[in-house]
């Protein structure tokens, strides 16, 4: 494995650099907190970024994205004929983004690249991609990445994992695709394998000892689904949601769509917009029938995908990296590692 | 344990005692340092998890719609206020309810506390006195509440509740504001194309995910016009007119309703001031019609009533 050792000095003009061949996507401060964004010329990631309020899942699968396009005017031949919208698949980099981040890449991976399926919009801009990723070196209270099968120095989905050391980073440089944005940057100075695995190895332990939250997942594959599911707690727990989007619409890991069509004179698009199980319309049929009418259904819903129906279909684990965004954000505290916590330790009671 | 925090759960012990009412609704403590949880207490054991302290900040009146049954509720001033809008506007009958007043001093600013650390904030505490303590991990940093009240707390003059039937502490004074609306009028002074830019920025961060809506106690349509699907009335996607139509109609919805609790800012994960849009119709609402929302159960609101003596020609 190779590493590269990176001055500050030098990271900015490296940034420079890369921004020639590669859009760069980093955290960036806006207002108070923070947010990822596609880094203007010139423009640095906030690499002291703590958490961003949105994971840097839009990068690849935006918030909206028009996905086709035709035009409505009759004189043209191929008028109402739905053609791919064009879009610039050029390679793209994404700074500083937090290992737990770019472990949720690959969980979505699991839903839009599939033997089966293959969604082009998500794959496109996958291979793409570049995941220059950050460790964790001051895990904030809200992290439990550990426990959720990541970590503050995990190195899944990344294809360089840079460690702050104060005056430098050191870069571990994990794929062909790191390689060749190492090389793009001008970031060259190569340290000793032996010595730069000992500083991975004690700053990897050192964080995550500093990791102060857990969730408990060892028992959500025994448990029964509709022992769960009809499990008299879920009615608690949602008591004070409002079912407002905002969990799904910080978490990494959540991937459901809906599909608009919109004209404006002549032209009409097609987009998909980030959808929200929190929301009523989600499940509206057609019909006017609603099978998640209810908050607590709703609820349930989107605590059941992730830590019941995903780890039963594709036993990779939960649904969750343990980035806590929900956590820290949910406007009125409700808490995925209670819920996790509550879930697996749920015995039903014997009748 | 605080004495507001005491004598709520004393109160609401006493209510499942009696069995007055079915359930306690009020704040829950919550799970991180600031946060708290609109919660539930049905039996005279969970009182123990009612909790009062400055982090207190959403409206309780939002669990209140269309519920059933005899309901014991925590108030405070913008709360009762907002349990007066729903008695008004029919969506909870007054016989219904026993009102906690609690006679509030203010909500924190979470934003701000966490900007006057540069670190994360491990541990809130307060003394009840008016002196918050934060740790983080460096240290311990002092800040005094009324410094750091929520922009609506700062400018509130009714932090008593309008309506209760028992008060978890002594009436507090209310302040005299000399300016309450001193951030409208800076909105005002501004040209168009300044104003345009600044409503431009205040919004370009929204994501849609509707917090600010499903947190205010106004918004009970059972069908929100942003919902409404078949037709469909405002696009769902990210596009500028969308977003902007979102906040401007859900605004006007509010006007000569909203109470300025501020809940509608706690919640947005994005920090946008939501106030900014209806604090003007708060201004509006008191310079044209002399009106304060949620003040009187007797009056109905000036939008939903008409008078044969209006000045106004256009109406007669």
């Amino acid at each position: 494995m190779k590493y590269i050792r990176i001055d500050k000095q030098a990271w900015d003009s490296g940034m420079d650099r890369a921004g020639k061949s590669y859009q760069l996507f980093g955290p960036v401060k806006s207002r108070e907190h923070h947010v990822f964004q596609r880094l203007e010329d010139g423009q640095l990631p906030d690499m002291g970024a703590i958490n961003t309020v949105l994971s840097p899942k839009s990068v690849l699968f935006p918030q909206t994205e028009k996905i086709l396009e035709t035009t409505l005017d009759e004189s043209q031949p191929d008028h109402h004929i739905m053609k791919r919208a064009g879009a610039d698949y050029s390679p793209r980099a994404v700074i500083g983004i937090a290992p737990c981040d770019a472990r949720a890449v690959e969980l979505l991976n699991l839903n839009f690249d599939t033997d089966e399926y293959k969604d082009p919009y998500w794959c496109d801009a996958y291979a793409a991609t570049t995941f220059v990723g950050l460790a964790v070196t001051v895990p904030s209270i809200y992290d439990f990445t550990v426990s959720a099968g990541s970590g503050p120095f995990a190195e899944e989905g990344l294809d360089i994992l840079l460690a702050d050391c104060k005056d430098s980073y050191l870069a571990k440089v994990l794929t062909d695709k790191g390689r060749a944005f190492a090389d793009a940057a001008g970031f060259e100075n190569e340290e000793d394998s032996k010595k730069a695995e000992d500083i991975f190895k004690t700053m990897k332990e050192e964080a995550e000892a500093g990791i102060t939250s857990a969730i408990e997942t060892d028992q959500l594959r025994e448990k029964n689904l509709l022992d769960l599911h009809q499990a008299p707690f879920w009615e608690d727990i949602a008591f004070s949601c409002i079912n407002c989007g905002t969990c799904t619409f910080v978490c990494p890991t959540c991937w459901c769509f809906d599909i608009q069509d919109e004209t404006k004179g002549t032209n009409s698009i097609r987009i998909r917009n980030w959808d929200t199980c929190m929301s009523p319309l989600f499940t509206l049929h057609g019909s006017g029938h609603n099978p998640r009418s209810e908050s607590t259904q709703r609820v349930r819903q989107r605590f059941m995908h992730k830590l019941k129906y995903f780890v039963d279909k594709y036993d990779q684990g939960t649904m969750c990296v343990g980035c806590g965004r929900c956590v820290e954000h949910c406007p009125v505290n409700i808490d995925i590692r209670r819920v996790c916590n509550t879930m697996n330790a749920y015995e039903p009671e014997k009748p | 344990m605080n004495k507001r925090t005491e004598r709520i759960r004393e109160l609401a012990s006493n209510l499942l005692k009696e069995g007055t009412v079915e359930m306690v609704i009020g704040f829950g403590r919550g799970t991180t340092p600031m946060a708290t949880r609109p919660d539930i207490a049905r039996t005279p054991e969970d009182v123990e998890k009612l909790v009062w302290n400055s982090n207190c900040s959403l409206n309780l009146a939002n669990y209140l719609t269309d519920r059933k049954g005899q309901i014991g509720i925590i108030a405070k001033g913008c709360d009762s206020r907002n349990i007066v809008n729903h008695i008004v506007e029919n969506k909870i009958l007054r016989e219904q309810l026993y009102i906690i007043g609690v006679p509030c001093t203010g909500m924190v600013d979470k934003v701000r506390l966490a900007a006057l650390c540069d670190e994360e904030i491990l541990e809130y505490t307060e003394d009840g006195e008016g002196s918050i303590t934060l740790k983080t991990a460096s240290g311990k940093k002092e800040a005094a509440k009324e410094d750091y009240l929520k922009p609506n707390c700062a400018t509130c003059m009714h932090r008593n509740p309008v309506i209760y039937d028992d008060l978890a502490a002594d009436l507090v004074d209310e302040p005299e504001i000399e300016d309450q609306f001193a951030d409208v009028k800076a909105i005002e002074a501004m040209a168009p194309k300044e104003k345009w830019d600044y409503f431009d920025d205040l919004v370009n961060e929204c994501i849609r995910c509707y917090a600010c809506r499903n947190a205010c106690p106004l918004c009970f349509c059972p069908t929100c016009f942003v919902d409404e699907s078949g037709p469909q009335w405002v696009g769902k996607g990210q596009s500028e007119t969308d977003v902007k139509t979102f906040h401007f109609l859900r605004a006007y919805h509010c006007a000569g309703r909203c109470t300025d609790c501020g809940a509608c800012v706690e919640a947005c994960p994005m920090d946008i001031n939501v106030r900014a849009f209806t604090r003007k119709l708060v201004k509006d609402s008191l310079e044209i019609y002399d009106w304060e929302a949620g003040l009187d159960m007797e009056k109905r609101p000036p939008l939903d009533t008409f008078n044969p003596n209006d000045p106004d020609d256009f109406i007669k």
